[in-house]
């Protein structure tokens, strides 16, 4: 069998392969359908590439195999083929290039109304918190965080009091409402991953991260951190839970205060000294 | 002079005036060419066994030795990613890959096959047994600095394979070696593993730096008379840019490594922020984690290209032999290598592009990175180009060339995906990204390895490596290989991310079990492939058939030595002298399909031949 068959076959076998794979992408879940359409542009653009180049040597493989009595061209040069072919190839790149940048720039502006959500990460899990009525959260710093303060935030910033603490590796988000995701980690790097949400971040210890999405479908998903952070990197997993604003609500009622924290241990300090005393 | 090709390019007896040599009033002598400017090169010929083959300097002796120890790394890290595939292919089949040890597998096969086999092999095996002979020098400018090169090589070698034996094996912090965790606990190997890890590649990039500087003082230096830079084997041009990018880049990894080493040993705190572990405040405090990672990747983006640009220059060449045709666009293919090589410092930051460093500059290395698409794309053009009205002999060499078009296209194209800032974000630190690194600078450059074995091997051994066993050897491997690392990407598509050492059963991922299975059947298939050339390379010394001299028909110098294989001093009495760039195939008018190197322009002074 002449060889070039077989790689005809490879290059077939390839777009067949494309057409009717059943693994494919999770169906979106946020705002980012443009990175699946910059996707689907790249492979036709890309793919059609792919393709011209690899049957163009197959053809050239059966016509111009090996013959004693014939000679090949002696042509060192094209000027004008170059040409042709380098800004052909510049104008595909930029117009992979054009969408591209153009997404990216909605990725790194994020909208005004964003609700903004600090997620913390160590080895190995999650937790979340949530500003509170005053719309802000409060400052943090690793060196806070124990048993009393799990989040590490600052008790002299007055807009930590309120904020809402989510001990949980579970997250509740607002289905159609931006969010803003504030990564930390306390100790190396991670990233905040939901698959059907296509946006990611690393965590990185020492500095504040950020990305947003607009969640537009209700269900449940899995976080994954997709940054590699040691032994236990395979099972540091999560979950979000995308709900209408009714349910939402109901949630976020549920979920205990900073100040409500405090107060506990308050009181507990309290019991405390009287059993002390006693 | 024949009225066809009678076009002014075409040569008439004019080199001696343009180059203004020759006695004045003398008919002007068409094969003039300048004389030498220094003195031949002195050699220390070794008599005895160790410093004829053990502390040797003959770069060719120390060209096999690379490759032969390189090789070596090359089958650890062959037998690790079997294991890895063991894992995620049959989760739990082997009991002894734990979660520890998997990553630990990951670390050392990425490091082993990107540095210690990949880079080890294209410089220091091609570039020291091809570098002298194609330019027609006797040897390397300084052959105990070689020598040197190559035992710092193998210091650094143990050295790694030592970490596999200490307490709490070797580094399992991903080869991207990313701190803080790779120095803390949680990561296996945090203690005399990483230690080891940076040790070693501090000796390489020293061991490296030593041979880097013979490669370039050589090519620059050392050229035989006639031998113009514009008349270089693309194989030179491709081994001499890797090797300029590598002189620049490895700086930034031996200062990271070095940095890193301090953080562990000492507590200082280059990359280290304030950490709490296990409730504890670590004494660490103001170090930065993304300034590893830029100089990392300052290192690791020109260290692909260090991979690929020898690969490119070296495919070039086996493709113009092998088609009888001349390499289509050779000045176009030598800017296109060099300006590869010098964007190839301006890219870096595309690792990082979800890293958390400044979201903005992903404005900038996204153009950067799509604008080397554009010389990229140009050499793919060139080498089908090449193959277009050519007389393509359909050997094992061939075969590999092809396959390395097919896997390089495919997987630079994906690298078009993972450019393009956005439209990285789903997919990096996924499977995507595993099958396109592999694709294009594991199997692409693995294709372009194993052609230059079976082009080269008649010239090393003096005998035709078995074509029969060859083309077993290339469809098992190539379809093979494409089979695991093409459907690869789709499972990055789902967004199944990489360095899991088990997917549990996340609803979206339970149907990649099926092609994980598959896929570890393919790679266990492919690495097992690889013994067939070893097989063939042990039968061939024993009982191959003669190749004799110039078997391919080639043109540049290293096939035209007085003894194959070459002896030490490469040349006998005389130099050779350079009369024509190396791609003199299927000339109008010549008598054979091919035209040395060495040939005079007097003896085909009737054929259509371009002077260059």
């Amino acid at each position: 069998m002449h060889p070039g068959i077989i790689f005809f076959l490879v290059i077939l076998g390839s777009i067949l392969f494309h057409i009717f794979t059943p693994w494919y992408w999770t169906d979106v879940a946020s705002n980012w359908g443009g990175m699946d359409d910059t996707i689907t542009l790249t492979f036709w653009i890309g793919g059609g590439v792919f393709v011209a180049v690899c049957l163009f040597m197959v053809y050239c493989v059966f016509k111009f195999s090996y013959k004693e009595n014939r000679k090949a061209e002696y042509k060192p040069e094209d000027k004008k083929l170059e040409k042709i072919l380098t800004w052909a190839t510049t104008l595909g790149v930029v117009a992979l290039l054009a969408p591209g940048l153009v997404i990216w720039n909605s990725y790194v502006n994020v909208p005004k109304n964003a609700l903004e959500v600090d997620v913390m990460a160590w080895q190995w899990g999650w937790q979340y918190r949530l500003p509170g009525k005053d719309g802000k959260l409060g400052t943090t710093q690793v060196v806070n965080v124990n048993d009393n303060n799990p989040f590490g935030i600052n008790l002299d910033d007055p807009y930590g009091k309120d904020d809402v603490m989510i001990q949980s590796d579970v997250l509740n988000l607002e289905n159609n409402v931006p969010v803003k995701i504030l990564l930390r980690s306390v100790d190396v790097l991670h990233n905040w991953y939901v698959p059907q949400f296509r946006a990611k971040m690393d965590a990185v210890p020492g500095i504040v991260t950020f990305y947003w999405f607009e969640p537009n479908k209700t269900g449940e998903f899995e976080v994954l951190c997709v940054e590699y952070c040691g032994v236990g990197h395979y099972a540091m997993r999560g979950g979000v839970i995308v709900q209408e604003t009714q349910e939402y609500n109901k949630w976020l009622d549920e979920q205990e205060l900073f100040s409500d924290l405090i107060a506990k241990q308050e009181k507990m300090e309290t019991e405390k000294t009287k059993l002390v005393k006693k | 002079m024949s009225e066809d090709y009678n076009d002014n390019k075409t040569i008439h007896a004019q080199s001696s005036e343009t180059m203004g040599g020759g006695s004045a009033g003398v008919t002007p002598d068409m094969d003039y060419v300048r004389p030498a400017e220094i003195a031949d090169q002195d050699l220390y010929h070794g008599h005895s066994f160790i410093t004829k083959w053990i502390f040797c300097q003959d770069a060719k002796v120390i060209g096999v030795q690379y490759f032969l120890l390189a090789t070596f790394t090359g089958v650890v890290g062959l037998i690790l990613s079997w294991l890895m595939r063991l894992q995620l292919g049959f989760p739990g089949a082997a009991g002894f890959v734990t979660a520890e040890h998997y990553y630990q597998f990951v670390t050392m096969h990425g490091m082993i096959m990107v540095v210690y086999f990949l880079t080890a092999l294209f410089l220091g095996g091609f570039g020291n047994y091809l570098i002298p002979l194609m330019v027609g020098a006797r040897d390397m400018v300084f052959p105990y600095l070689n020598m040197v090169s190559f035992w710092s090589f193998f210091v650094a070698v143990a050295v790694l394979m030592a970490s596999f034996f200490v307490p709490g094996g070797p580094t399992g912090a991903g080869w991207t070696l990313y701190p803080p965790q790779t120095i803390l606990e949680g990561t296996p190997g945090s203690g005399a593993g990483i230690l080891l890890m940076c040790l070693s590649l501090i000796l390489f990039v020293a061991g490296f730096t030593m041979g880097g500087l013979n490669y370039l003082i050589t090519v620059l230096q050392a050229r035989t008379r006639g031998m113009t830079l514009m008349r270089m084997p693309l194989t030179v041009w491709g081994i001499f840019t890797a090797t300029v990018l590598a002189m620049l880049a490895f700086p930034a990894l031996l200062v990271g490594a070095l940095m890193m080493s301090l953080d562990k040993v000492l507590g200082t705190s280059f990359f280290m922020p304030t950490i709490l572990k296990a409730g504890e405040v670590l004494e660490y405090g103001g170090g930065s984690p993304i300034l590893f990672q830029h100089l990392f990747w300052f290192f690791g983006h020109p260290e692909v290209y260090i991979v690929a640009l020898p690969a490119f220059g070296i495919i070039s060449d086996l493709i113009s032999v092998h088609a009888r045709k001349n390499i289509f666009g050779y000045r176009m293919m030598v800017w296109a290598i060099v300006g590869i090589g010098a964007l190839s410092f301006f890219v870096w930051a595309h690792h990082m592009y979800v890293s958390g460093m400044n979201p903005w500059f992903g404005f900038f290395f996204a153009t950067t990175t799509l604008i080397i698409a554009v010389p990229t794309a140009m050499k793919v053009y060139n080498w089908i180009l090449t193959l277009w009205r050519g007389n393509i002999r359909m050997n094992t060499v061939m075969l590999w060339c092809l396959g390395f078009i097919v896997t390089f296209v495919n997987g630079g194209i994906t690298g078009i995906f993972l450019g393009n800032v956005s439209v990285d974000v789903p997919l990096s630190d996924t499977y995507f990204v595993v099958a396109h690194f592999h694709m294009v600078m594991g199997i692409a450059p693995l294709m372009v390895i194993m052609g230059a074995i079976y082009h080269w091997f008649p010239l090393v051994a003096g005998r035709f490596l078995s074509e029969k066993l060859g083309k077993w050897h290339f469809w098992l491997t190539f379809l093979g290989a494409y089979s695991i690392y093409f459907p690869m990407h789709y499972l990055g598509f789902i967004g199944v991310p990489r360095r899991y050492y088990e997917m549990y059963d996340s609803p979206y991922v339970t149907s990649a079990v099926g092609m994980n299975e598959f896929i570890s059947l393919a790679a266990f298939l492919v690495g097992a492939a690889q013994f067939i050339l070893i097989y063939n390379i042990i039968k061939t010394l024993k009982t191959g058939k003669p190749a004799g001299k110039n078997p391919w028909k080639a043109n540049s110098l290293e096939w035209l030595t007085p003894t194959v294989p070459p002896e030490h001093g490469n040349w006998g009495d005389r130099l050779p002298v350079v009369h024509r760039w190396p791609y003199d195939f299927s000339v109008p008018g010549a008598k054979d399909d091919y035209i040395t190197q060495t040939t005079p322009p007097s003896e085909v002074s009737n054929t259509g031949v371009e002077k260059t």
